[in-house]
């Protein structure tokens, strides 16, 4: 053997060894998305990424701005976060790079946002200025702008915003009491049906499959109702007057509403200034019961198997979470996660459920059969918890 | 003589703006903490944690300027009826409300490291 072959055999192994590092590197980082998700930290406009399978942070995504009041959605293919900041930042989250894919501010001031049936617009909802913006979901570029201009030169607070068939977006304008359909089946050329709802609707809801549109009101007793299979029939009024003419207790927190509160043919709805969780039948949208809480509740989610709910409170009641049982219609259990509950994330499967603790600066994982704690994650003020599975459901 | 009256009246301006500026009872430390963090986070979840407004108005001193301490006090303690703003006199003293207020007005403290102040 030369000097000129040993180096060309040295050469060839130093190669080999580099490909097969290059390829171990590959294949331990190769992994779905289905089990991640991400915990807003909403004091220090960071994230995390976690992982529901080993109940375990992959690591943390710093400079999202001002986060109190962040959401988020998920691209269909479940690799990328959409977090709505409350400045108005929109940032596309690489979940399996861990890195800002991409990142704008779109608005003054922000409270959410969602991805359209197709997944190719992410559409924001605005307080400032009112309206929605909708967002070509790979570039975030501008596609289109509905203002939400109810009379000449006045502009509502949106909220409750929820995608639903059709490229439908669902709204309330909180200062115009309406309810707006808007359709993005043209994505630059949006098309927008209004529809009066009531006194100041606070929040939102698509049920499952998206045929009904739920929008709760602070302003009087009820709940504005639209069947979005026959809009032309327009708002109809469900609990009227749930509060039954008594002095209202004073809400420290508005409750939130989504999708999830289907539980079983019935909807548990929060009562706004009353400490009670209302439940509904959704063949005749009347009521069929009320369950007493221990506070004003924020967040009523069912388990995915709608045989538990879950409930939060608004200060000074927030560090309680209580369970009830929908067979029983009780709370059945009385929980204590930390102080300042402000979220719930249930797993796909809802075998377990995260909950976060603002001012213990954990999230907390409940084995949601036996309600024992199964993990406990540092995380700095957390406040919102958003899985993947959000991806592959309607009107998240 | 005449040098001593402006000396007086010069000390009790300074003692009359001190007492207005620093409200009678002004919480202590660890009391002024919580208040901190239950404006940031507890009102923040209608004003935002930065104050600059969300379904509830902007608390920044611009945007307080021109009302009235009194009134404002009045606000954070019994609420506006009509609005979603709840009054909050099971939680803060009136000197609480006074110390609040004064400090929105002068641009209110942050929240330290990690949302502790």
């Amino acid at each position: 053997m030369n000097c000129r072959q040993a180096i060309s055999w040295l050469l060839a192994g130093l190669a080999a060894v580099a490909v097969a590092g290059c390829a171990g590197r590959a294949v331990t980082d190769l992994r779905g998305t289905g089990d991640l998700g991400i915990v807003i930290e909403r004091a220090s406009g960071s994230v995390q990424i976690v992982d529901h399978s080993h109940r375990r942070s992959l690591g943390r995504i710093e400079g999202l701005g001002d986060l109190s009041h962040a959401h988020a959605t998920f691209s269909r293919d479940g690799r990328y976060a959409y977090v709505f900041g409350r400045d108005g930042g929109l940032t596309k989250i690489d979940l399996l790079a861990r890195r800002v894919d991409r990142r704008i501010v779109q608005a003054g001031n922000s409270i959410g946002g969602s991805i359209s049936q197709d997944g190719r617009l992410v559409v924001a909802q605005n307080y400032q200025p009112g309206g929605i913006k909708a967002f070509d979901a790979d570039t975030l570029a501008p596609v289109a702008e509905v203002p939400a201009e109810y009379a000449p030169g006045k502009f509502s607070k949106v909220v409750g915003l929820a995608d639903v068939p059709g490229q439908g977006f669902v709204y309330a304008l909180f200062d115009a009491g309406e309810v707006w359909v808007t359709d993005f089946t043209e994505p630059t050329a949006p098309r927008t049906r209004r529809f009066a709802a009531g006194k100041q609707p606070y929040d939102g809801l698509a049920t499952p499959g998206g045929r009904y549109f739920m929008a709760g009101l602070f302003g009087e007793d009820g709940v504005a109702l639209l069947d979005l299979w026959q809009p032309e029939q327009g708002v109809r009024r469900i609990l009227d007057g749930y509060g039954r003419g008594e002095e209202k207790l004073p809400v420290y927190k508005m409750p939130h509403l989504r999708g999830w509160a289907v539980a079983d043919g019935k909807a548990y709805l929060p009562a706004v200034g009353r400490h009670e969780v209302l439940v509904v039948d959704l063949t005749d949208w009347r009521e069929v019961g009320r369950i007493p809480v221990a506070g004003q509740p924020v967040f009523v989610m069912a388990r995915p198997d709608g045989r538990q709910v879950w409930v939060n409170f608004a200060f000074p009641d927030n560090a309680l979470v209580q369970v009830i049982d929908t067979l029983e219609g009780a709370v059945i259990d009385t929980l204590s996660p930390g102080r300042a509950v402000l979220h719930m994330e249930f797993t796909p499967r809802g075998e377990s459920v995260w909950v976060s603790s603002r001012d213990d600066d954990r999230v907390t994982v409940f084995d949601t059969a036996s309600r024992q704690t199964q993990a406990v994650l540092p995380a700095r003020a957390p406040s919102g918890i958003f899985f993947t599975a959000r991806a592959a459901r309607i009107g998240f | 003589m005449r040098l001593a009256i402006v000396h007086v009246v010069v000390l009790l301006v300074l003692i009359l703006i001190g007492v207005g500026g620093a409200g009678a009872a002004e919480p202590d430390p660890a009391r002024r903490a919580e208040l901190v963090t239950m404006v940031r986070q507890d009102c923040g979840s209608c004003h935002g944690l930065t104050l600059r407004g969300g379904l509830g108005p902007a608390l920044l001193p611009e945007a307080l300027a021109a009302k009235p301490m009194d009134s404002l006090i009045a606000v954070v303690l019994s609420g506006r009826p009509g609005t979603a703003m709840p009054g909050w006199s099971r939680f803060v003293s009136e000197a609480e409300a006074a110390w609040i207020v004064d400090a929105l007005r002068r641009g209110f403290p942050p929240l330290s490291e990690g949302g502790r102040p």
